[in-house]
């Protein structure tokens, strides 16, 4: 029966089932076709901290929720216009997130009353009206996902997990994907498995070919692809981006990289993924613990390498005394926090934006290190590169901010021209600096670069530059030992100095204020970039005004910073934590900016923060027109 | 001349230096601030007389250090060296003898700070045999922080920090380093030069992580703590010198000897006339199991010191960490020379779609 084609410009899906339904992989398979099909988009994976927890429970759900466009969208969406439910459980823990009217798919067969039993419900919603408000369509996806596979002689358990795949296939159907990818992938995947490779093939294809022929879907979608600009693209995730952001740091300084890690959520796959590139002179070192991993990676930058450390806020808290010690030797080392929901263990595999003050304050004496933020999947490749510019060329320790969202999410990203990558240049120490004063040449450790104020950086092996460095406090240019008062006080505020003049280096901020007449400034940092800048959409849409811009630089903050501030009347700061860069602003630049919080483990929504805008702005000015509620008028996003 | 040819394997990689060297050039410009009769004086004295004798290329000789009175030392050597953090020394010259084969990488480190702060990256720098050499300065008292028990005190020790006596039990350095299977493990005394020169000869030989133990007088807050094996009239009795192939036998007139319970494979101090001759252990410091060596170990006293193994406990060749972890990344690295190329192939992967 020939079907209906309706045109849409943007859908949100969310596959939801237990941990060990696969619905990371298929929401990565969803996402890799619509990637390839040209469509922009924007992922959020949702996964418990444990490993597998009891099957068919609530804490057991997984979830992955796919964005996709035709044009460009800047988050994952607040409420899906789709969900698809593998089991009572996941029905339950993800309803409270949509809106009435949404499609809602579930496998049928997996409401058993056990499952039902096991989730909470106590009888089957399919059989109630707790989903009248939605578009329910319930179908048997493992019984016919059996029913296809049945040719392989798999065991019914085996069989029966090939239903992630029939309902990518329905889905993809659905949205008219490109299917050769997944197929080709498959193949790739369960090369040594033939009977599970076809069975997981079949039942992709019978996914298809049942929506193509069920009087279930009426109507196919079509969601055309985005107008971008002109390149080379792929679909690529934060921590994947991160560490080739680390390997063209080396290729383009010309350094080796060596990277001491122990294993930490969500930070774990940079240290998987730089192990595999060990052809790039990439040494990786898992450590007996953060400590050592932070301080093998500092003995590494002693010795000429690149050090890098990579860890998430629980590790931060330790490795700070190295840190400490990177400051004080003035050192190249990049520390990479992605970070997660604290204090403490807190929420693993949750994002937050907590770690900033940490990033700043957590280490003893005046410490300063310079910090960076991405803010987007694909900025993570370039956040890498220049914490790399930024710790070889001031010999400083770097903090390179990313977050779980950041890190697990993904996003198109074009792919850079080699030609247009930054070059680094280590200037390692070649020869003496300084004469005594009997007329010898002699070598002064800490005799500084008059413009960045960076100490010479001359490695073991270089013949006449044989030196000490420690913790302890060095004396001006010579660097021995000195406990001298004044000297203490002018290395303390040299060591300062030299971070200040990073923000020399830095670009102005990017301010985006399109019709000039904002008096309200958003101002964000990392992977709130996508929540803020579709929030502003809604507002301009609304026929309001209001500039957005977003810090990349923490410490030190961009020049200009603080005279972009007292350009708007109210300073609105979304953060997911309690405050931490409006109290940087505060004390720096003494603006009274307004905080917009929350710490629930999720990215910002949109359509909430929109309101917090549209509030702000009704109490600056006198002339506010008349306005119509933002989300009720845009739940679309525009393209800008 | 390199080093792969002498015989030398732990140094295979370092270049050398075909001028004689020394001890002035390995003298830094800085004072010597320990305190007078401080044990720390004569080791530094024996590696600056020692380290000539190496013949590396003095710049391609580093020491790093943690925290502590003996952890000043880089400071006094004019080698390149790293004054770290507490603990810590092991794991940042794990980096850099990962990083660099052509150093060689010395770590000066005390008990406090190698087997009570450090004592995590301690086993795990043994366990995977990075090649470095770890000089464990044992006095057994923190000095630096003026006169608290440490890790190798002995029980009931009285210290500002233990009015009472100390009811914590020490740790056995040498023990502890063949629990954790170091492939070379040693044990020499400050005061004895030649003895000290010899080990840290052998230890400089040995490719991997060496862990040479030296009993060094605290004239300042543990007076006296080795006077059994140092007194000219009590320390035949008191040292059982280990050298490998030999039985092992001590005092005065080879009184003393070592046997082994052949049931409970313990070894015991006995007098010769009490045993046969042939009963006598002979050293076998390559024993691939480190079990002898780690029942020699036991014949120290834990308490007040009046007996203790010196010499080279176990000295066996087993592949590094930082020798395999280079040769990956060279056989990774094989016929690969455009990194620009291969980082533009990489950054792309196999999934991509063109905008025009």
């Amino acid at each position: 029966m020939p079907k209906q084609v309706q045109q849409l410009d943007r859908v949100i899906i969310r596959f939801a089932g237990d941990s060990g339904d696969g619905m990371q992989l298929t929401g990565d398979r969803f996402t890799q076709e619509s990637a390839a099909f040209g469509n922009d988009l924007s992922t959020l994976p949702n996964f418990p901290a444990e490993i597998r927890a009891p099957q068919g429970t609530l804490p057991g759900v997984s979830s992955f929720q796919v964005h996709f466009a035709d044009h460009d969208i800047l988050t994952p969406g607040d409420a899906p216009d789709v969900l698809v439910a593998m089991n009572p459980a996941a029905l339950k823990a993800n309803l409270a997130d949509m809106k009435p009217g949404t499609a809602i798919i579930v496998d049928s067969h997996d409401f058993s009353a056990r499952n039902l039993t096991k989730a909470g419900y106590v009888e089957s919603p399919l059989e109630n009206d707790t989903l009248a408000d939605y578009a329910l369509t319930a179908l048997d996806l493992t019984g016919m996902t059996v029913a296809a596979v049945k040719e392989f002689g798999l065991s019914r358990k085996d069989a029966a997990r090939a239903k992630n795949m029939f309902a990518l296939g329905l889905l993809s159907w659905m949205y008219g994907r490109p299917t050769e990818s997944t197929v080709s992938f498959l193949e790739r995947r369960f090369a040594k498995a033939p009977d599970i490779r076809d069975a997981n093939i079949t039942a992709f294809r019978a996914g298809w070919n049942f929506g193509e022929t069920t009087e279930a879907f009426a109507v196919q979608y079509e969601i055309k692809p985005a107008p971008m600009p002109a390149g080379t693209y792929r679909n690529i995730t934060g921590n994947l981006a991160l560490a080739y952001g680390l390997i063209a740091a080396g290729v383009q300084s010309g350094l080796p990289l060596f990277l001491g890690s122990y294993p930490i959520t969500p930070a774990s796959d940079i240290l998987h993924e730089l192990s595999k590139h060990k052809r790039f002179d990439v040494t990786t070192f898992q450590a007996e613990d953060e400590i050592a991993g932070v301080g093998a990676a500092l003995g590494a930058s002693f010795g000429g390498a690149l050090g890098i450390t990579t860890t998430s806020g629980p590790g931060l808290a330790l490795k700070s005394e190295t840190i400490g010690l990177g400051v004080m030797i003035e050192l190249p080392l990049l520390v990479v926090d992605v970070q997660r929901g604290g204090p403490s263990t807190g929420l693993p595999t949750k994002t937050e934006q907590a770690d900033l003050l940490q990033a700043m304050f957590g280490r003893n004496g005046e410490s300063p290190v310079p910090i960076v933020a991405p803010q987007s999947p694909g900025d993570c490749f370039d956040a890498a590169l220049e914490a790399a510019r930024i710790a070889i060329t001031y010999r400083t320790p770097v903090l390179l901010l990313s977050d779980g969202m950041l890190a697990n999410g993904s996003e198109p990203w074009r792919i850079p021209e080699l030609a247009d990558l930054p070059t680094i240049d280590p200037a390692f120490a070649t020869g003496p600096n300084h004469t005594t004063d009997a007329g010898d040449p002699d070598f002064w450790p800490y005799l500084r670069d008059r413009e960045t104020l960076a100490r010479p950086w001359a490695i073991p092996g270089t013949p006449g530059l044989e030196h000490r460095i420690g913790g302890l406090e060095k004396g001006d240019g010579h660097g021995n030992i000195s406990y001298d008062p004044a000297n203490h006080d002018f290395m303390v505020r040299t060591r300062q100095a030299k971070i200040d003049r990073i923000a020399d280096s830095l670009p102005p901020l990017d301010v985006d204020d399109p019709d000039g007449e904002a008096r309200v400034l958003v101002l964000g940092w990392g992977s709130t970039y996508g929540p803020i800048g579709a929030a502003c959409r809604r507002v301009r849409k609304a026929g309001l005004s209001v500039a957005q811009t977003h810090v990349r630089h923490l410490n030190p903050f961009p020049k200009d910073l603080g005279e972009v501030l007292k350009r708007y009347d109210a300073v609105l700061v979304p953060e997911m934590n309690l405050g931490q860069l409006s109290l940087l602003l505060r004390a720096k630049y003494l603006v009274d900016v307004v905080g917009y919080n929350h710490v629930r483990g999720l990215p910002l929504k949109a359509a909430e923060l929109a309101e917090a805008i549209t509030d702000l702005i009704g109490t600056t000015g006198d002339d506010v027109q008349t306005v119509v509620d933002p989300v009720e008028t845009t739940e679309k996003e525009s393209v800008r | 001349m390199s080093t792969t040819e002498l015989p030398f394997p732990g140094l295979r990689g370092v270049p050398t230096n075909d001028e004689p060297q020394t001890r002035k050039e390995y003298t830094s410009d800085q004072e010597v601030r320990w305190c007078p009769g401080c044990g720390d004086y004569a080791v530094l004295a024996a590696v600056q007389g020692f380290m000539p004798e190496l013949g590396l290329r003095r710049e391609n000789v580093v020491f790093v250090s943690g925290i502590g009175c003996s952890s000043r030392f880089p400071y006094y050597l004019d080698t390149y060296g790293m004054h770290s953090i507490h603990g810590r020394a092991p794991a940042i010259a794990t980096g850099l003898a990962t990083a660099r084969e052509d150093l060689s990488v010395w770590v000066v480190t005390g008990d406090g700070d190698a087997l009570s702060i450090g004592g995590n990256h301690l086993i795990h720098a043994m366990r995977r045999n990075v090649n470095m050499k770890i000089l464990l300065f044992n006095n057994r008292i923190y000095g630096l922080t003026k006169g608290q028990y440490s890790p190798t005190s002995e029980p009931g020790k009285v210290t500002k920090s233990t009015p009472a006596g100390s009811v914590d039990y020490p740790f056995n350095p040498v023990s502890l380093a063949l629990g954790a299977e170091a492939t070379f493990v040693a044990r020499t005394i400050d005061s004895d030069r030649r003895h000290l020169t010899s080990v840290l000869s052998a230890a400089a030989a040995h490719r991997g992580t060496a862990l040479v133990e030296i009993y060094q007088n605290c004239p300042i807050f543990n007076d006296g703590a080795f006077d059994a094996i140092k007194n000219r009239d009590t320390k035949a009795d008191a040292i059982i010198p280990l050298e490998h192939g030999q039985p092992i036998r001590f005092g005065s007139d080879g009184q003393y000897g070592v046997v082994r319970d052949k049931d409970s494979g313990q070894v015991f101090s006995v007098e010769v006339a009490d045993v046969h001759e042939s009963d006598l252990m002979v050293h076998d410091a390559h024993a691939t199991d480190p079990t002898t060596a780690f029942a020699l170990s036991r014949l120290t006293d834990a308490g007040v010191l009046h007996r203790a193994p010196i010499g080279i406990f176990r000295q066996v060749e087993r592949p590094t960490y930082d020798d395999q972890a280079r040769a990956q990344i060279a056989t990774a690295a094989q016929g690969q020379d455009d990194a620009t190329a291969a980082l533009g192939s990489l950054i792309s992967g196999s999934d991509t779609w063109t905008v025009v």
